[in-house]
């Protein structure tokens, strides 16, 4: 008789992932490098649902009873405060990072829809001041290509001090992708990794933060809005001290914003996902008696309507977008399958966005890759998608009776597990229990 | 020359600011002056028009942050961050510099009569800076482009991580950072210094008693066997 064998059984540890990350480290002796957010799954907005009007509420009725989705940005300070018309943006990309074909198209989907983007690091290019209606400049640590004039030049200032893919992090650029525009534009030689600063060279702590400001503002003669950006990890304080320093508005990016390139052990290991930072932030700015006064902007993985209407019920007062908005002008189009292929992956998967050989011509300074990628074409399809998540907000707004996105609250959603309802304080379905906060 | 002149005691900084943003057609060739500065922060930022500006005293945080054209002078010390990421002009301390002097500077001139704090010309960007006194520490970290040149001494870790700027040292250095080395004097680098020091007022400092220093470019592409100086 045949002995009964043991199936081979894998390891729950030790998955196929683990085990090919180290046998890469082993081979190469350096830490992976990719683009995206973060991969393995976490709490986030799909564990809460909304609840609805029945009885006890009454909705409005769809298409004919209004349901508002403009949000004004910068109301505290800013003498020229920006007026959106989804609450949907578009988060900080910088070109070199992206290819130029690809910042048109963010700013001609803007555009349509009426809302902003924003240059990143590396600077403003002409044509995506001429391409943005609404353009907000970022000021970064490493200030490459930071320039007075662009910042007269801009409709809001966002002060960048961390990114939920890697709050405590700096950039990086590798050499594959400094063109000689890229390299000028940062006044450094071509073709070198560019490491950006972790840190502000001329401050350091909440209180020269706020001189920052100041400048900032003294600089442009109190015009524009000033954001500040953070990566959620102590959103409490951070939210606190960013008020204090003086900020008209603060975005929050959870950890699974994407980024252009960081170390995947970075990516996936710091910071905290938006669905646990969102109500720190809005508990900080209650406390100050700053909730709506000093708007509040959340990211990190907003993929559809429902996201952004979760995020506004939580609080905040707008969102923005960064890996969406890549997908919906063609990143990781599954008719490229053959050429993520060659690259050793697949379409969907596609995250070596640092090498520079983005087939969709996205995520590449190559000219030959980018011209691949029709502006006017992309940028309409991001319109579309744009048109599609504020009128997704709207159905779900309308079935719980709110003549505003902005009226949701928090008292309108549920969540599915217990860790989604201690993150987001809302009870548990069914029941009236949150962690933490009754019995 | 037609002179203007404020009191920081009697007109607010906004007032100030806001006069010198006027159309840089009718402010050139003008001189304002700032009394009683009184260590006050973000004097004379963002000006870009060709005029003189007379800080009379000690000036606080950013003084002349961003400099476009104009001549800049400070009669006592500047804070944190003077002259940061100015683009064209002259920024002239007469006194001591805090931290961060320079930091990020694209262009124009910054003369330092005194000594400056840790992190001076961190991340220059090709504006050059001449430092009568000694500098802190960290000076010239990532500094791209540019010139750095310390009558005095340099402190720990000097031009650390640094890329295509010169560094320039008359005194002692503590310690250079990574990837930072001793280089020969070509004759480009010497008139370089030549003129900075005529321009800063040491025209009587012969180059000779200088020390270049630059990147040793080690570090300009990844690789694993750096990995530790990362
Ligand atoms: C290609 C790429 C480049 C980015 N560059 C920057 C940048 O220069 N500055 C910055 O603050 N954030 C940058 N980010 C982060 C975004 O601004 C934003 O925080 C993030 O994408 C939001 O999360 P999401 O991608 O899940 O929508 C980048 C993100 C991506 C995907």
């Amino acid at each position: 008789m045949k002995t009964p064998q043991t199936l081979p059984r894998f390891s729950a540890t030790f998955d196929p992932h683990s085990i090919s990350e180290i046998r890469r480290a082993a081979a190469t002796g350096i830490y992976d490098i990719r683009g995206g957010g973060a991969k393995r799954k976490l709490p986030n907005f799909d564990d809460l649902l909304f609840l609805g009007a029945s009885v006890s509420r009454y909705p409005l009725e769809g298409y004919r009873e209004k349901c508002g989705t403009d949000v004004v940005l910068g109301t505290r300070f800013a003498k020229k405060p920006i007026h959106l018309k989804t609450p949907v943006t578009i988060a900080g990309m910088s070109f070199g990072a992206l290819s130029g074909p690809a910042k048109e198209s963010l700013g001609r989907g803007a555009n349509a829809a009426g809302t902003s983007t924003t240059t990143g690091d590396g600077g403003m290019t002409p044509e995506e001041r001429g391409h943005s209606s609404i353009l907000v400049y970022q000021y970064l640590p490493s200030r490459y290509g930071m320039n007075p004039d662009d910042l007269r030049k801009a409709d809001a200032i966002e002060v960048v001090i961390g990114q939920g893919a890697k709050p405590g992090g700096g950039g990086m650029l590798l050499g594959q992708k400094i063109s000689e525009r890229v390299a000028h534009m940062r006044c450094l030689p071509e073709g070198i990794d560019q490491r950006s600063a972790c840190r502000h060279p001329d401050w350091t702590g909440p209180d020269d933060l706020e001189i920052k400001i100041a400048e900032l503002r003294e600089i442009t003669d109190w015009e524009k809005p000033i954001y500040v950006k953070i990566g959620a990890t102590r959103p409490y304080y951070d939210v606190a001290l960013a008020v204090k320093a003086g900020a008209d508005v603060i975005v929050l990016d959870g950890m699974q914003g994407g980024t252009a390139a960081t170390q995947e052990v970075f990516i996936e290991h710091v910071g905290i996902p938006l669905l646990a930072a969102i109500r720190p932030a809005v508990q900080s700015l209650q406390d100050l008696g700053m909730h709506r006064k000093v708007q509040l902007i959340v990211s990190g993985g907003i993929r559809n309507g429902a996201d952004v209407a979760k995020a506004l019920a939580l609080g905040a007062d707008a969102v923005a977008i960064g890996s969406a908005a890549l997908i919906a002008i063609g990143d990781n189009d599954p008719l490229l399958e053959d050429e993520y292929r060659k690259l050793g992956t697949t379409a969907g998967a596609y995250d070596d966005w640092h090498e520079g050989r983005d087939p969709a011509g996205i995520t590449t300074q190559d000219p030959e890759l980018m011209k691949r990628i029709d502006p006017v074409m992309a940028g309409r399809r991001l319109a579309n998608y744009l048109s599609v998540m504020t009128m997704e907000a709207q159905v779900i707004a309308r079935a719980c009776g709110k003549s505003h996105l902005h009226n949701l609250e928090p008292e309108d959603l549920v969540a599915l597990t217990v860790e989604a309802s201690a993150m987001a304080k809302v009870p548990l379905a069914g029941t009236d229990w949150i962690p933490g906060q009754r019995y | 020359m037609e002179s203007i002149n404020f009191d920081l005691n009697s007109t607010p900084l906004r007032e100030i600011n806001q006069y010198l943003h006027g159309a840089p057609e009718t402010l050139k060739g003008k001189s304002v002056t700032i009394a009683n500065p009184n260590g006050a922060h973000n004097i004379a930022v963002g000006l870009k028009a060709d005029l003189e500006v007379t800080i009379q005293g000690h000036a606080g945080y950013y003084a002349a942050g961003m400099n476009q054209l104009a001549k800049v002078s400070i009669e006592g010390s500047a804070g944190t961050g003077v002259a940061e990421n100015m683009m064209s002009g002259m920024v002239h301390v007469k006194g001591f510099a805090s931290n961060a002097a320079g930091a990020t500077a694209q262009g124009g001139l910054l003369v330092i009569d005194g000594d400056a704090g840790l992190r001076c010309g961190i991340s220059l960007k090709g504006a050059d800076i001449v430092i009568g006194g000694s500098v802190g520490s960290f000076s010239a970290f990532m500094a791209q482009a540019g010139n750095l040149v310390i009558l005095g001494d340099a402190g720990e870790a000097l031009g650390d991580s640094l890329y295509e700027a010169r560094i320039f040292v008359r005194g002692k250095v503590h310690s250079l950072g990574a990837d930072c080395e001793e280089k020969p004097m070509q004759e480009a680098d010497r008139k370089i210094l030549v003129d900075l020091l005529e321009k800063s007022g040491h025209a009587d400092i012969s180059p000779d008693s200088f020390k270049l220093f630059g990147s040793a470019r080690t570090l300009y592409n990844f690789h694993v066997d750096n990995a530790g100086a990362y």
